[in-house]
C-alpha cells in the first residue's frame, strides 16, 4: 500500500494532504509588512478593560459572580471583554478580509489553480484568525493577571476558551461572507454583532435582565463564550462548562461545513 | 508519443446554457496549441476544465493521461496557469508573489529562491522585484503572471488571452517571451481572439464559435483550406457600399460585405482592383493583403472575431 | 468661495447617501437605542444601586450617560467621515480627482465635504437625541439643544482627521489613529464616568481631548451641570480644532490634487 492511500484511509478526505499551512505562510508574509496593525489589535480590549474596570469599577462596586460569590466589577467584566474581542477579531477577519479576497482580489481563483483545494483555503484562513486570537488572548490574560483579576492559575484555560470562541465565530462569519453581495451587507453583520456584544451577560450578570429575556440571552453564542471564560478566570468549575463548549463547537462545525461547500460552489463553477 | 491533453465529446453546461458543446482535440508534447474564437466562444471554459478547476459536465477529458475529476490535485501540480485577469496577490511584492506560489506547489524554499532569480530575469522585472504589484504596468503584471505560472516548471502552460488589454509594444515583448518558452520545449495552450497572435504563436489551432470547434489545423493550412491567397479590401463613401455589392460579386470568387467595407477574396487582388475600376466603381480606398485567420473565421461563421 | 460649486459637491454626497441611507439610517437609530438600553439601563441599574460618585447626586446613570454618549457617537461618525470616506475619494474610487478636473475646483470640494459632514453630524445627533428622549433618558428640549454640540464635535474631529488622511496611501496609519486615538478618547473622556475616577495624570490628558470639552458642554446644557471651565472656552476650543483642520485640509488637498 502506498503512503497516499494509507493517509486516505486514516484521515477523512478533506483533511488528507491538507495544505492549509501554505495559506498561513502567505498571511504571515503580508503581515511582515503590516505588523503594526497586528500588534495594535492587542490594545483595543485592554483599553476597554481599563475604562470599564477602573473607571466604572468604583461606580458599580461589587457584582454577583458565578456560584453565588461576589467579585469586583473589573474581575467580572474582564473575561467578557476577552470573549467579545475573540468574537470581534474572528468575525472581522472572516468577513471583511475574506470578502475582499473573494470578490475583489481574485486571489483565491489563482490559488485554486495550484494543488490547493477550497478546503485548504477555508481551514487555512480560519486557522490564521485563530493564531491571531492566541496572540491577543494570551496578552490579555497576562494583563488580567497583572491587574490581579484572575482567581486561579487555571485561568490559563481562558486562552483555549477564547480560541474556541474565535473558531465558532470565524467559521460562522466565513460561511456568512460567502453569501454577501456587496459592502452594504457588512452593515448587517455589524448590526448582528452589536446586540450580541451588549446583551450576552457581558457587562452585568444575567439576573439583571427581565426574567422573560434571560432565555433569549442564553441563546447567544457569545453568552456561552463569556460564561466559559468567566468560569475559568473566576475559578468556578461545574457541568455548565460542557454545555458551553458543546454549543460553541456545534456552531463552529456548522459554519465550517457551509463555508467549505459554498466556497467550492463559488470558486469551481 | 502520448498526447498531454486529450478530449472527446467534451461538454460544459451552466444550467441551460451550453458553453462548450461536444468538442474533441489533442495536444502533443512540445507544441503550442491555440483556441481562436470571439468572446463567449467557450475558450475560457475549456481552459478551466483542462486546469482541473471546473468540473466536466460530460464527455472525456484526460490531462497527462489523468482524469481531472479524480486526480485534480496531481494535474494542477504539473500545470502552469496564466489567467486572463492576472489575479496577482496585491498585498505582496513581485518576488513574494513568486515565492508564495512556489510554496503552494510545496517546492522547498531554497529551490524557489533560485528559480525566482531566473524568472525575474525572464520576466524582465529586475528593477521592480521588491515593488508591490499594484503600481506595475499592465505588461509587467502579465509578465509576472507568466513567471508565476512557471514557478513549478510545469509540463504544460495554460495562457488565457495572454495579450488582451496590452498596448502593441507590450504585446510584442510578451510574444518574444512566449517564443523563448516554446524554444525551451514548454508545451503551451493559448486562447486568443486576435488572429495575428494565433498566427504568430501557434503551431496548431482550433477555431471555436458558440461552444463548437468549426475548424482545426495549422495557421497556414487553415488559410489555404478555407480562404484565397489574397484579399482586396475596398471602402466606399457612406451609402454606396450596399448598391455596389452585386457589381463587386462579378470581380471576386467570394465577397463579404461588412459594415464599413467589402472584402473581395481572389487569387489576384491587383487584377480584381483593376476590374473594379473598369466596372465604373470608385472606392474611397483600396488595400491589397494576404489572407489571414480572420478571413477563415469570417467564412466559417459569417462573423468577425472582434465586434 | 462661490456657493453653487460647493452645493454641487454636497449634492453629489447626498445622491450617494440616498442610495445607502436605509441601512445607515437603520443603524443610526438602532445603535444608540441598543447602547442606551445596555449601558444606561442595564449597567445603570447596578450603578444606581451602588454608592454613586461625586457629580451623580440624585441622578440616574442613564441620564448621566445619554448626553455624553450622544456627543461621543457624533465624534465617532466624524472620525469615519474624515477618514474612510476621504480615502475612497482620494485613492480607492478617485472621485476627488474627477471633481477637481471639473470646474468645481479644490476649494469648493473642501467646502462641500465639510458642509456635507456638518449635515450628517446634525442628522446623527438629532436621531440620537430623539431615541434618548423616547427612552426617557433626556428631555426633548435638551435633545434638540444638544444637536449643535454633536455637530460641533463631529466637525472638530472630522476636520483634523481629513487633513491627516489627505496624504495617506493606505489604511495602516488610519487604523493606528482609530486604535490609539479615537477608541481611547471614546472610553476615557468622561462619556461613561466622570474623569475624576481616573488617575490624575490621565485626567489632565483627558481635558485636552476634544471629546471631553464636548461632553462637558453637553452635560451643562442637558443637566445644568456646572463645568470647571466657562462654556465659551469649550466652544472656542472645538471651533479652533475645526478651523485648523480645514486650513490644513485645504493646503494638503491642493498639494495632492492640483498636480
Amino acid at each position: 500500500m502506498t503512503t497516499r492511500t494509507l493517509t486516505l484511509r486514516v484521515l477523512p478526505p478533506p483533511l488528507a494532504g491538507l495544505r492549509a499551512q501554505r495559506l498561513i505562510e502567505r498571511n504571515m508574509l503580508v503581515y511582515k509588512r503590516a505588523w503594526m496593525i497586528l500588534v495594535s489589535g492587542f490594545f483595543e480590549p485592554v483599553f476597554y478593560l481599563l475604562s470599564l474596570g477602573i473607571g466604572m469599577g468604583r461606580l458599580v462596586g461589587e457584582v454577583a459572580g458565578p456560584g453565588g460569590t461576589t467579585v469586583s466589577y473589573a474581575a467580572f467584566v474582564a473575561p467578557a471583554l476577552l470573549a467579545a474581542s475573540a468574537m470581534n477579531g474572528a468575525v472581522f477577519e472572516a468577513t471583511i478580509n475574506i470578502f475582499m479576497k473573494l470578490r475583489y482580489g481574485k486571489i483565491y481563483d489563482a490559488i485554486l489553480a495550484t494543488p490547493l483545494r477550497p478546503w485548504d483555503i477555508a481551514i487555512g484562513e480560519i486557522t490564521w484568525s485563530l493564531l491571531r486570537g492566541v496572540l491577543y488572548s494570551t496578552g490579555f490574560v497576562v494583563v488580567m493577571a497583572a491587574m490581579g483579576l484572575v482567581a486561579t492559575p487555571l485561568a490559563i484555560l481562558a486562552i483555549p476558551a477564547a480560541i474556541l470562541i474565535g473558531f465558532a465565530f470565524g467559521a460562522a462569519g466565513m460561511a456568512a461572507s460567502t453569501f454577501m453581495r456587496s459592502w452594504q451587507d457588512f452593515d448587517l453583520v455589524m448590526l448582528f454583532l452589536l446586540p450580541l456584544f451588549l446583551f450576552s451577560a457581558t457587562f452585568y450578570p444575567l439576573d439583571v435582565y427581565p426574567p422573560a429575556l434571560r432565555a433569549l440571552v442564553q441563546l447567544s453564542p457569545l453568552y456561552h463564550g463569556v460564561e466559559l471564560v468567566r468560569a475559568f478566570t473566576l475559578s468556578s468549575f461545574d457541568l455548565g462548562i460542557i454545555g458551553h463548549v458543546t454549543y460553541l463547537i456545534a456552531i463552529g462545525s456548522a459554519g465550517l461545513m457551509v463555508a467549505g461547500r459554498r466556497l467550492r460552489a463559488l470558486l469551481n463553477p | 508519443m502520448q498526447p498531454l491533453v486529450e478530449a472527446a465529446d467534451l461538454t460544459k453546461r451552466f444550467g441551460d446554457f451550453t458553453a462548450v458543446d461536444q468538442i474533441g482535440f489533442s495536444v502533443a508534447p512540445g507544441e503550442v496549441f491555440g483556441f481562436l474564437g470571439p468572446n463567449g466562444a467557450g475558450k475560457s471554459s475549456t481552459m478551466r476544465m483542462i486546469g482541473a478547476v471546473s468540473p466536466v459536465t460530460s464527455g472525456r477529458l484526460r490531462v497527462f493521461g489523468l482524469d481531472p475529476a479524480a486526480d485534480g490535485r496531481r494535474i494542477r501540480s504539473r500545470l502552469g496557469v496564466v489567467p486572463q485577469d492576472d489575479s496577482l496577490d496585491l498585498e505582496l511584492s513581485v518576488e513574494e508573489n513568486l515565492y508564495i506560489y512556489g510554496r503552494y506547489y510545496d517546492i522547498p524554499r531554497r529551490q524557489i529562491r533560485a528559480r525566482i532569480e531566473e524568472l525575474i530575469d525572464f520576466a524582465q522585472l529586475g528593477e521592480r522585484r521588491t515593488s508591490r504589484v499594484d503600481p506595475l504596468s499592465g505588461g509587467m503584471k502579465r509578465r509576472l503572471t507568466i513567471a508565476r505560472g512557471l514557478i513549478n516548471r510545469p509540463d504544460l502552460l495554460l495562457l488565457d488571452e495572454p495579450t488582451t488589454g496590452l498596448d502593441p509594444q507590450a504585446r510584442h515583448v510578451l510574444w518574444d517571451r512566449l517564443y523563448r518558452l516554446k524554444q525551451d520545449g514548454v508545451t503551451q495552450i493559448i486562447t486568443t481572439h486576435y488572429m495575428d497572435e494565433a498566427e504568430q504563436l501557434c503551431d496548431r489551432l482550433v477555431i471555436m464559435d458558440r461552444g463548437r470547434i468549426v475548424a482545426e489545423g495549422s495557421p497556414r493550412g487553415l488559410i489555404e483550406a478555407h480562404s484565397t491567397r489574397e484579399v482586396l479590401e475596398v471602402r466606399f463613401p457612406v451609402g454606396e457600399l450596399e448598391p455596389a455589392g452585386p457589381a463587386l460579386r462579378q470581380v471576386a470568387d467570394r465577397v463579404e460585405l461588412l459594415a464599413d467595407r467589402a472584402l473581395l477574396y481572389t487569387s489576384n487582388a491587383d487584377s480584381a482592383l483593376a476590374e473594379t475600376h473598369r466596372l465604373g466603381l470608385r472606392p474611397e480606398s483600396a488595400l491589397v493583403r494576404r489572407s489571414t485567420l480572420e478571413d477563415v473565421f469570417l467564412k466559417l461563421t459569417g462573423r468577425t472575431l472582434v465586434d | 468661495m462661490p456657493l453653487p460649486g460647493v452645493l454641487r459637491v454636497v449634492e453629489a454626497d447626498a445622491v450617494v447617501y440616498r442610495r445607502v441611507w436605509k441601512g445607515s439610517a437603520f443603524s443610526s437609530f438602532v445603535t444608540p437605542a441598543l447602547f442606551l438600553v445596555a449601558m444606561g439601563l442595564g449597567l445603570g441599574s447596578l450603578v444606581d444601586r451602588g454608592a454613586g460618585a461625586p457629580g451623580f447626586e440624585g441622578l440616574s446613570y442613564v441620564a448621566f450617560l445619554a448626553p455624553g454618549l450622544l456627543v461621543a457617537s457624533a465624534m465617532q461618525s466624524g472620525a469615519a467621515q474624515g477618514s474612510f470616506k476621504v480615502m475612497a475619494g482620494m485613492k480607492w474610487d478617485r472621485t476627488y480627482h474627477s471633481v477637481v478636473a471639473s470646474p468645481v475646483g479644490t476649494g469648493r470640494l473642501v467646502g462641500g465635504h465639510f458642509i456635507w459632514t456638518a449635515i450628517r453630524m446634525l442628522m446623527v445627533s438629532v436621531i440620537f437625541g430623539g431615541v434618548a428622549a423616547a427612552l426617557g433618558a433626556i428631555s426633548p428640549v435638551a435633545a434638540l439643544a444638544l444637536a449643535p454640540v454633536g455637530m460641533l464635535i463631529g466637525l472638530a474631529t472630522a476636520a483634523p482627521m481629513t487633513a491627516f488622511t489627505a496624504n495617506r496611501e493606505n489604511t495602516e496609519a488610519l487604523t493606528a489613529v482609530f486604535r490609539f486615538g479615537i477608541t481611547p478618547m471614546y472610553l476615557f473622556s468622561g462619556t461613561f464616568f466622570p474623569i475624576t475616577q481616573l488617575p490624575e495624570w490621565l485626567q489632565s490628558v483627558a481635558t485636552v481631548t476634544p471629546l471631553w470639552h464636548a461632553v462637558e458642554l453637553a452635560r451643562r446644557i442637558a443637566l445644568g451641570h456646572s463645568s470647571a471651565l466657562p462654556a465659551w472656552l469649550h466652544v472656542g476650543y472645538l471651533v479652533l480644532l475645526f478651523a485648523v483642520g480645514v486650513v490644513l485640509t485645504q493646503r494638503l488637498f491642493s498639494r495632492r490634487l492640483n498636480v
